[in-house]
Protein backbone atom coordinates (compact mmCIF):
# COMPACT_ATOMS: atom_id res chain seq x y z
CA UNK A 1 0.00 0.00 0.00
CA UNK A 2 3.09 2.40 0.71
CA UNK A 3 5.19 3.37 -1.96
CA UNK A 4 8.43 3.44 -0.43
CA UNK A 5 9.75 6.59 -2.44
CA UNK A 6 6.81 8.70 -1.46
CA UNK A 7 8.24 11.21 1.12
CA UNK A 8 4.92 12.26 3.45
CA UNK A 9 4.41 15.21 4.90
CA UNK A 10 1.64 15.97 7.26
CA UNK A 11 0.46 18.49 9.46
CA UNK A 12 1.26 19.18 12.88
CA UNK A 13 -2.14 18.59 15.05
CA UNK A 14 -0.97 20.98 18.42
CA UNK A 15 -0.92 23.72 15.57
CA UNK A 16 -4.05 23.74 14.07
CA UNK A 17 -5.51 25.50 17.23
CA UNK A 18 -9.10 24.73 17.68
CA UNK A 19 -11.64 21.24 16.90
CA UNK A 20 -15.26 21.05 16.70
CA UNK A 21 -17.05 18.17 18.21
CA UNK A 22 -17.34 16.32 15.05
CA UNK A 23 -13.35 16.59 14.38
CA UNK A 24 -12.53 15.51 18.08
CA UNK A 25 -14.96 12.19 17.70
CA UNK A 26 -13.61 11.74 14.33
CA UNK A 27 -9.58 12.17 15.37
CA UNK A 28 -9.63 10.19 19.07
CA UNK A 29 -12.29 7.50 17.18
CA UNK A 30 -14.82 7.99 19.64
CA UNK A 31 -18.99 8.94 20.47
CA UNK A 32 -19.96 12.61 20.99
CA UNK A 33 -21.49 10.26 23.96
CA UNK A 34 -17.96 9.58 25.31
CA UNK A 35 -16.95 13.05 24.73
CA UNK A 36 -20.03 14.41 27.12
CA UNK A 37 -18.61 12.25 29.35
CA UNK A 38 -16.01 13.50 29.68
CA UNK A 39 -16.66 17.15 29.87
CA UNK A 40 -19.23 16.67 32.71
CA UNK A 41 -16.46 14.59 34.77
CA UNK A 42 -13.62 17.55 34.20
CA UNK A 43 -11.42 15.36 32.14
CA UNK A 44 -11.71 17.89 29.19
CA UNK A 45 -12.66 21.34 28.82
CA UNK A 46 -13.58 22.94 25.51
CA UNK A 47 -14.21 26.70 25.48
CA UNK A 48 -18.07 27.83 24.51
CA UNK A 49 -21.18 27.17 25.91
CA UNK A 50 -23.24 24.91 23.93
CA UNK A 51 -22.36 21.86 22.33
CA UNK A 52 -22.58 23.35 19.08
CA UNK A 53 -20.17 26.47 20.01
CA UNK A 54 -17.93 23.70 21.91
CA UNK A 55 -13.82 24.37 20.34
CA UNK A 56 -11.57 22.06 21.36
CA UNK A 57 -7.27 22.49 21.62
CA UNK A 58 -5.04 19.91 21.01
CA UNK A 59 -4.06 18.94 25.01
CA UNK A 60 -7.78 17.96 24.79
CA UNK A 61 -6.76 15.30 22.34
CA UNK A 62 -4.38 13.80 23.90
CA UNK A 63 -6.40 13.77 27.25
CA UNK A 64 -9.20 11.54 25.49
CA UNK A 65 -6.61 9.13 23.99
CA UNK A 66 -4.92 9.00 27.47
CA UNK A 67 -8.05 8.51 29.18
CA UNK A 68 -9.14 5.58 27.04
CA UNK A 69 -6.14 3.86 27.65
CA UNK A 70 -6.08 3.89 31.07
CA UNK A 71 -10.30 2.79 30.55
CA UNK A 72 -9.41 0.01 28.75
CA UNK A 73 -6.00 -1.04 30.27
CA UNK A 74 -6.85 -0.59 33.87
CA UNK A 75 -10.40 -0.57 34.33
CA UNK A 76 -9.82 3.08 35.78
CA UNK A 77 -13.68 4.42 35.74
CA UNK A 78 -13.84 8.03 34.81
CA UNK A 79 -13.64 10.08 38.22
CA UNK A 80 -10.36 8.04 38.52
CA UNK A 81 -9.00 8.43 35.10
CA UNK A 82 -9.56 12.24 36.02
CA UNK A 83 -7.45 12.25 39.03
CA UNK A 84 -4.66 10.31 37.24
CA UNK A 85 -4.64 12.81 34.42
CA UNK A 86 -4.08 15.89 36.98
CA UNK A 87 -1.43 13.92 39.25
CA UNK A 88 0.23 12.55 36.27
CA UNK A 89 0.60 16.70 34.78
CA UNK A 90 1.97 17.56 38.06
CA UNK A 91 3.93 15.16 38.14
CA UNK A 92 5.51 16.18 34.56
CA UNK A 93 5.41 19.47 35.96
CA UNK A 94 7.91 18.62 39.05
CA UNK A 95 9.97 16.30 36.88
CA UNK A 96 10.60 19.01 34.69
CA UNK A 97 11.34 21.37 37.43
CA UNK A 98 14.12 19.43 38.90
CA UNK A 99 15.20 19.00 35.35
CA UNK A 100 15.96 22.61 35.35
CA UNK A 101 17.82 22.85 38.64
CA UNK B 1 11.21 -17.76 18.19
CA UNK B 2 12.11 -17.46 21.56
CA UNK B 3 10.78 -19.20 24.59
CA UNK B 4 8.92 -16.39 26.76
CA UNK B 5 8.40 -17.30 30.69
CA UNK B 6 5.52 -16.14 31.49
CA UNK B 7 5.58 -16.64 35.32
CA UNK B 8 8.64 -14.65 35.47
CA UNK B 9 7.37 -11.55 33.65
CA UNK B 10 4.13 -11.52 35.92
CA UNK B 11 7.39 -12.03 38.71
CA UNK B 12 4.95 -15.10 40.39
CA UNK B 13 5.42 -18.76 41.38
CA UNK B 14 4.79 -21.75 38.64
CA UNK B 15 2.04 -22.51 41.32
CA UNK B 16 0.48 -19.55 41.69
CA UNK B 17 -3.32 -19.54 41.81
CA UNK B 18 -5.80 -17.72 39.58
CA UNK B 19 -6.10 -15.00 41.96
CA UNK B 20 -2.19 -14.44 42.46
CA UNK B 21 -2.22 -14.10 38.60
CA UNK B 22 -5.18 -11.37 38.66
CA UNK B 23 -3.22 -9.35 41.42
CA UNK B 24 -0.25 -9.63 40.00
CA UNK B 25 -1.25 -9.00 36.77
CA UNK B 26 -3.24 -5.64 37.93
CA UNK B 27 -0.42 -4.61 39.91
CA UNK B 28 2.63 -4.64 36.99
CA UNK B 29 -0.49 -3.02 34.63
CA UNK B 30 -0.72 -0.33 36.76
CA UNK B 31 3.20 -0.32 37.04
CA UNK B 32 3.83 -0.24 33.71
CA UNK B 33 1.37 1.42 31.99
CA UNK B 34 3.04 3.57 29.66
CA UNK B 35 0.91 6.40 30.23
CA UNK B 36 2.01 6.25 34.11
CA UNK B 37 5.23 5.44 33.53
CA UNK B 38 7.61 7.34 31.55
CA UNK B 39 10.72 4.94 31.35
CA UNK B 40 11.55 3.95 27.69
CA UNK B 41 11.05 0.49 28.42
CA UNK B 42 7.44 0.78 30.16
CA UNK B 43 5.89 0.10 26.66
CA UNK B 44 7.45 -3.26 26.11
CA UNK B 45 7.27 -4.55 29.89
CA UNK B 46 3.60 -3.67 29.45
CA UNK B 47 3.06 -5.66 26.42
CA UNK B 48 4.86 -8.72 28.18
CA UNK B 49 2.60 -8.71 31.26
CA UNK B 50 -0.62 -7.99 28.96
CA UNK B 51 0.23 -11.26 27.39
CA UNK B 52 1.50 -13.37 29.87
CA UNK B 53 -1.88 -12.17 31.98
CA UNK B 54 -3.65 -13.02 28.31
CA UNK B 55 -2.14 -17.09 28.84
CA UNK B 56 -1.99 -17.20 32.65
CA UNK B 57 -5.28 -16.40 33.72
CA UNK B 58 -7.16 -18.95 30.77
CA UNK B 59 -7.10 -22.14 33.00
CA UNK B 60 -6.72 -24.23 29.50
CA UNK B 61 -3.85 -21.49 27.87
CA UNK B 62 -2.12 -22.30 31.25
CA UNK B 63 -2.50 -25.92 30.98
CA UNK B 64 -1.21 -25.94 27.89
CA UNK B 65 1.53 -23.72 28.51
CA UNK B 66 2.87 -25.29 32.01
CA UNK B 67 3.39 -28.77 29.59
CA UNK B 68 6.17 -27.13 28.09
CA UNK B 69 7.68 -27.73 31.51
CA UNK B 70 9.74 -25.55 33.64
CA UNK B 71 13.26 -26.27 32.26
CA UNK B 72 13.45 -23.57 29.71
CA UNK B 73 14.59 -20.21 30.26
CA UNK B 74 13.56 -17.23 28.83
CA UNK B 75 14.99 -15.90 25.49
CA UNK B 76 16.02 -19.57 24.31
CA UNK B 77 15.45 -20.75 21.06
CA UNK B 78 11.78 -22.81 21.29
CA UNK B 79 10.01 -25.22 19.12
CA UNK B 80 7.26 -26.64 20.25
CA UNK B 81 6.94 -30.28 20.30
CA UNK B 82 4.56 -31.38 17.16
CA UNK B 83 0.71 -31.91 17.79
CA UNK B 84 1.49 -30.55 21.87
CA UNK B 85 -2.02 -28.71 21.78
CA UNK B 86 -3.90 -32.80 21.07
CA UNK B 87 -6.03 -33.66 23.21
CA UNK B 88 -7.03 -30.48 25.12
CA UNK B 89 -10.46 -29.11 24.72
CA UNK B 90 -10.63 -25.40 24.13
CA UNK B 91 -13.52 -23.10 23.38
CA UNK B 92 -13.33 -21.87 20.49
CA UNK B 93 -12.00 -17.57 20.24
CA UNK B 94 -10.27 -15.92 22.63
CA UNK B 95 -10.80 -12.46 24.07
CA UNK B 96 -8.31 -10.24 23.26
CA UNK B 97 -7.09 -6.68 24.08
CA UNK B 98 -3.77 -6.46 24.29
CA UNK B 99 -4.40 -2.88 22.75
CA UNK B 100 -2.14 -2.21 19.43
CA UNK B 101 0.69 -3.63 18.21
CA UNK B 102 -0.06 -7.62 18.90
CA UNK B 103 1.89 -10.34 20.93
CA UNK B 104 4.97 -11.59 20.52
CA UNK B 105 6.04 -14.71 17.72
CA UNK B 106 6.25 -17.11 21.29
CA UNK B 107 2.34 -16.44 21.56
CA UNK B 108 1.40 -16.15 18.08
CA UNK B 109 3.11 -19.58 17.63
CA UNK B 110 1.16 -21.23 20.55
CA UNK B 111 -1.88 -19.76 20.95
CA UNK B 112 -2.35 -17.34 18.15
CA UNK B 113 -2.58 -19.61 15.30
CA UNK B 114 -3.56 -23.00 16.59
CA UNK B 115 -6.93 -24.48 17.57
CA UNK B 116 -7.34 -22.20 20.96
CA UNK B 117 -8.95 -20.23 18.03
CA UNK B 118 -6.67 -17.14 18.54
CA UNK B 119 -6.44 -13.82 18.69
CA UNK B 120 -9.47 -12.14 17.14
CA UNK B 121 -9.86 -8.98 16.10
CA UNK B 122 -11.09 -6.81 19.21
CA UNK B 123 -13.45 -4.40 18.07
CA UNK B 124 -16.69 -6.72 17.72
CA UNK B 125 -20.09 -6.49 16.88
CA UNK B 126 -19.56 -4.07 13.73
CA UNK B 127 -22.46 -5.45 11.19
CA UNK B 128 -21.89 -2.43 8.58
CA UNK B 129 -19.68 -2.99 5.80
CA UNK B 130 -19.16 0.49 4.73
CA UNK B 131 -16.99 2.11 7.12
CA UNK B 132 -14.03 4.60 7.26
CA UNK B 133 -10.67 2.97 8.32
CA UNK B 134 -9.62 3.39 12.16
CA UNK B 135 -7.15 6.21 12.99
CA UNK B 136 -3.52 4.69 14.31
CA UNK B 137 -1.53 6.26 16.28
CA UNK B 138 2.21 5.48 17.36
CA UNK B 139 5.22 7.50 18.89
CA UNK B 140 8.55 7.92 17.32
CA UNK B 141 11.32 9.73 19.08
CA UNK B 142 13.49 11.45 17.57
CA UNK B 143 16.52 13.93 18.08
CA UNK B 144 16.84 17.36 19.60
CA UNK B 145 18.93 18.24 16.48
CA UNK B 146 15.62 16.78 13.83
CA UNK B 147 13.72 19.38 15.62
CA UNK B 148 16.03 22.11 15.23
CA UNK B 149 17.17 21.52 11.79
CA UNK B 150 13.75 19.58 10.29
CA UNK B 151 14.69 16.20 9.24
CA UNK B 152 13.14 13.40 6.86
CA UNK B 153 13.24 10.22 9.34
CA UNK B 154 12.52 6.88 7.68
CA UNK B 155 10.50 4.72 10.57
CA UNK B 156 8.69 1.22 10.94
CA UNK B 157 5.89 0.93 12.93
CA UNK B 158 4.41 -2.34 13.19
CA UNK B 159 0.69 -2.82 12.27
CA UNK B 160 -1.78 -5.68 13.60
CA UNK B 161 -3.09 -6.83 10.34
CA UNK B 162 -6.00 -9.30 10.56
CA UNK B 163 -5.44 -12.55 7.98
CA UNK B 164 -7.51 -14.59 6.36
CA UNK B 165 -7.99 -16.92 8.53
CA UNK B 166 -9.27 -14.09 11.09
CA UNK B 167 -5.54 -13.83 13.36
CA UNK B 168 -4.08 -10.94 14.22
CA UNK B 169 -0.36 -10.56 13.40
CA UNK B 170 1.79 -7.84 12.99
CA UNK B 171 3.38 -6.75 9.85
CA UNK B 172 5.66 -3.88 9.29
CA UNK B 173 4.89 -0.52 8.16
CA UNK B 174 7.32 1.52 6.71
CA UNK B 175 7.36 5.55 6.33
CA UNK B 176 9.13 8.20 5.05
CA UNK B 177 8.02 11.17 7.08
CA UNK B 178 9.00 15.20 7.13
CA UNK B 179 9.83 15.79 10.39
CA UNK B 180 8.62 19.81 10.82
CA UNK B 181 11.35 22.38 11.70
CA UNK B 182 10.54 23.01 15.46
CA UNK B 183 8.20 20.16 16.46
CA UNK B 184 7.92 20.22 20.10
CA UNK B 185 7.55 16.96 22.61
CA UNK B 186 4.26 15.86 22.70
CA UNK B 187 2.73 17.63 19.93
CA UNK B 188 1.60 14.94 16.83
CA UNK B 189 2.28 14.90 13.42
CA UNK B 190 -0.82 13.87 11.59
CA UNK B 191 -0.47 11.60 8.54
CA UNK B 192 -3.98 11.70 6.28
CA UNK B 193 -5.36 8.21 4.86
CA UNK B 194 -2.18 6.41 6.54
CA UNK B 195 -4.02 4.67 8.90
CA UNK B 196 -6.30 1.14 8.46
CA UNK B 197 -8.12 0.90 5.20
CA UNK B 198 -11.49 1.63 5.23
CA UNK B 199 -14.36 -0.78 3.90
CA UNK B 200 -16.34 -0.72 1.42
CA UNK B 201 -15.13 2.53 -0.60
CA UNK B 202 -14.89 4.61 2.50
CA UNK B 203 -11.62 6.74 2.80
CA UNK B 204 -8.96 5.36 5.11
CA UNK B 205 -8.24 6.31 8.49
CA UNK B 206 -5.20 8.76 9.66
CA UNK B 207 -2.01 7.92 11.52
CA UNK B 208 -1.13 10.30 13.95
CA UNK B 209 2.66 10.20 14.88
CA UNK B 210 3.49 11.54 18.85
CA UNK B 211 7.14 13.19 18.89
CA UNK B 212 9.07 12.20 22.16
CA UNK B 213 12.75 13.08 22.08
CA UNK B 214 16.01 11.26 22.57
CA UNK B 215 17.63 12.66 26.04
CA UNK B 216 20.73 14.79 24.59
CA UNK B 217 24.41 14.56 26.46
CA UNK B 218 24.19 18.76 26.80
CA UNK B 219 20.67 19.76 26.48
CA UNK B 220 17.79 19.76 28.61
CA UNK B 221 14.54 20.98 27.31
CA UNK B 222 11.96 23.00 27.96
CA UNK B 223 8.73 23.31 25.88
CA UNK B 224 10.43 25.74 22.88
CA UNK B 225 13.52 26.10 25.00
CA UNK B 226 17.21 24.93 25.32
CA UNK B 227 18.82 24.99 28.80
CA UNK B 228 22.62 24.31 28.61
CA UNK B 229 25.03 24.99 31.73
CA UNK B 230 28.44 26.29 31.08
CA UNK B 231 31.09 25.92 33.45
CA UNK B 232 33.13 29.38 33.96
CA UNK B 233 36.24 30.36 36.45
CA UNK B 234 35.73 32.62 38.62
CA UNK B 235 37.79 35.28 37.10
CA UNK B 236 35.54 35.33 34.03
CA UNK B 237 32.90 35.75 36.21
CA UNK B 238 33.88 38.31 37.83
CA UNK B 239 35.54 40.13 34.61
CA UNK B 240 33.76 39.14 31.94
CA UNK B 241 34.82 36.85 29.04
CA UNK B 242 34.05 35.61 25.86
CA UNK B 243 33.50 31.47 25.54
CA UNK B 244 32.33 29.06 23.09
CA UNK B 245 29.09 27.57 23.82
CA UNK B 246 27.52 25.11 21.95
CA UNK B 247 23.75 25.03 20.35
CA UNK B 248 22.22 22.94 18.26
CA UNK B 249 22.90 24.74 15.30
CA UNK B 250 26.85 25.10 15.89
CA UNK B 251 29.28 26.53 18.60
CA UNK B 252 28.78 30.42 19.26
CA UNK B 253 30.65 33.05 21.16
CA UNK B 254 28.68 34.27 24.21
CA UNK B 255 29.94 37.04 26.07
CA UNK B 256 29.86 36.73 29.88
CA UNK B 257 29.17 40.16 31.70
CA UNK B 258 31.68 41.15 34.43
CA UNK B 259 30.70 40.50 37.70
CA UNK B 260 28.24 37.71 36.76
CA UNK B 261 27.36 35.52 39.50
CA UNK B 262 26.60 31.08 39.67
CA UNK B 263 23.24 30.75 38.46
CA UNK B 264 22.60 33.55 35.98
CA UNK B 265 20.94 32.74 32.93
CA UNK B 266 21.85 34.40 29.50
CA UNK B 267 19.77 33.97 26.94
CA UNK B 268 20.75 33.22 22.93
CA UNK B 269 17.83 34.61 21.14
CA UNK B 270 16.26 32.16 18.27
CA UNK B 271 18.84 29.06 19.59
CA UNK B 272 16.04 27.21 20.35
CA UNK B 273 13.35 24.94 19.06
CA UNK B 274 11.74 27.45 16.51
CA UNK B 275 9.14 27.59 13.90
CA UNK B 276 8.07 30.13 10.95
CA UNK B 277 6.08 31.80 13.47
CA UNK B 278 7.07 30.73 17.21
CA UNK B 279 10.62 31.57 18.50
CA UNK B 280 12.72 28.92 21.07
CA UNK B 281 15.91 30.23 23.03
CA UNK B 282 18.74 28.42 24.29
CA UNK B 283 19.26 29.66 28.01
CA UNK B 284 22.78 29.15 29.46
CA UNK B 285 23.28 29.09 33.27
CA UNK B 286 26.67 29.83 34.85
CA UNK B 287 27.90 27.24 37.28
CA UNK B 288 31.12 28.75 39.08
CA UNK B 289 33.83 26.44 39.25
CA UNK B 290 36.47 26.60 41.76
CA UNK B 291 39.56 25.75 40.95
CA UNK B 292 41.36 23.56 43.63
CA UNK B 293 44.33 25.14 45.58
CA UNK B 294 46.92 22.12 45.37
CA UNK B 295 50.29 23.71 45.00
CA UNK B 296 51.50 26.25 47.40
CA UNK B 297 51.85 29.24 45.12
CA UNK B 298 48.12 28.08 44.59
CA UNK B 299 47.03 28.30 48.32
CA UNK B 300 49.11 31.58 48.65
CA UNK B 301 47.40 33.41 45.86
CA UNK B 302 43.60 32.22 47.86
CA UNK B 303 45.12 33.52 51.02
CA UNK B 304 45.79 36.52 49.56
CA UNK B 305 42.22 37.03 47.66
CA UNK B 306 40.54 36.18 51.08
CA UNK B 307 42.36 38.85 52.36
CA UNK B 308 41.57 41.71 50.07
CA UNK B 309 38.66 40.26 48.49
CA UNK B 310 34.70 40.84 50.45
CA UNK B 311 31.95 38.67 50.07
CA UNK B 312 29.12 39.15 50.15
CA UNK B 313 27.19 35.61 51.86
CA UNK B 314 24.05 37.14 50.90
Amino acid sequence: MTDKLTILTGIILEEQTEYDLADICRVCNVSPDVVRDMIDEGVITPRGAVPEQWRFSALEIRRILVTRRLQRDLRINLPGCALVIELLDELEELRRLRRLL
Amino acid sequence: MEYKDYYKILDIQRNATQDEIKQAYRRLARKFHPDVNKDPDAEKRFKDIGEAYEVLKDPEKRVAYDKFGANWQAGQEFKPPPNWDAGFEFRSGGDFHGGQGGFSDFFEELFGRSRFGGAQHGQSGRSSFRMRGDNHFAKIVISLEDSYNGARKTITLSRPEVDETGHIRTIPHTLHVTIPKGITEGQHIRLEGQGMPGLGGEASGDLYLEIAFEPHPLFQVNDRDIHYTLGVAPWEAALGATVTVPTLGGNVELKIPPGSQGGKKLRLKGRGLSTATRQGDQYVTLRIIVPEARTEEQKKLYRRMAQIMPINRG
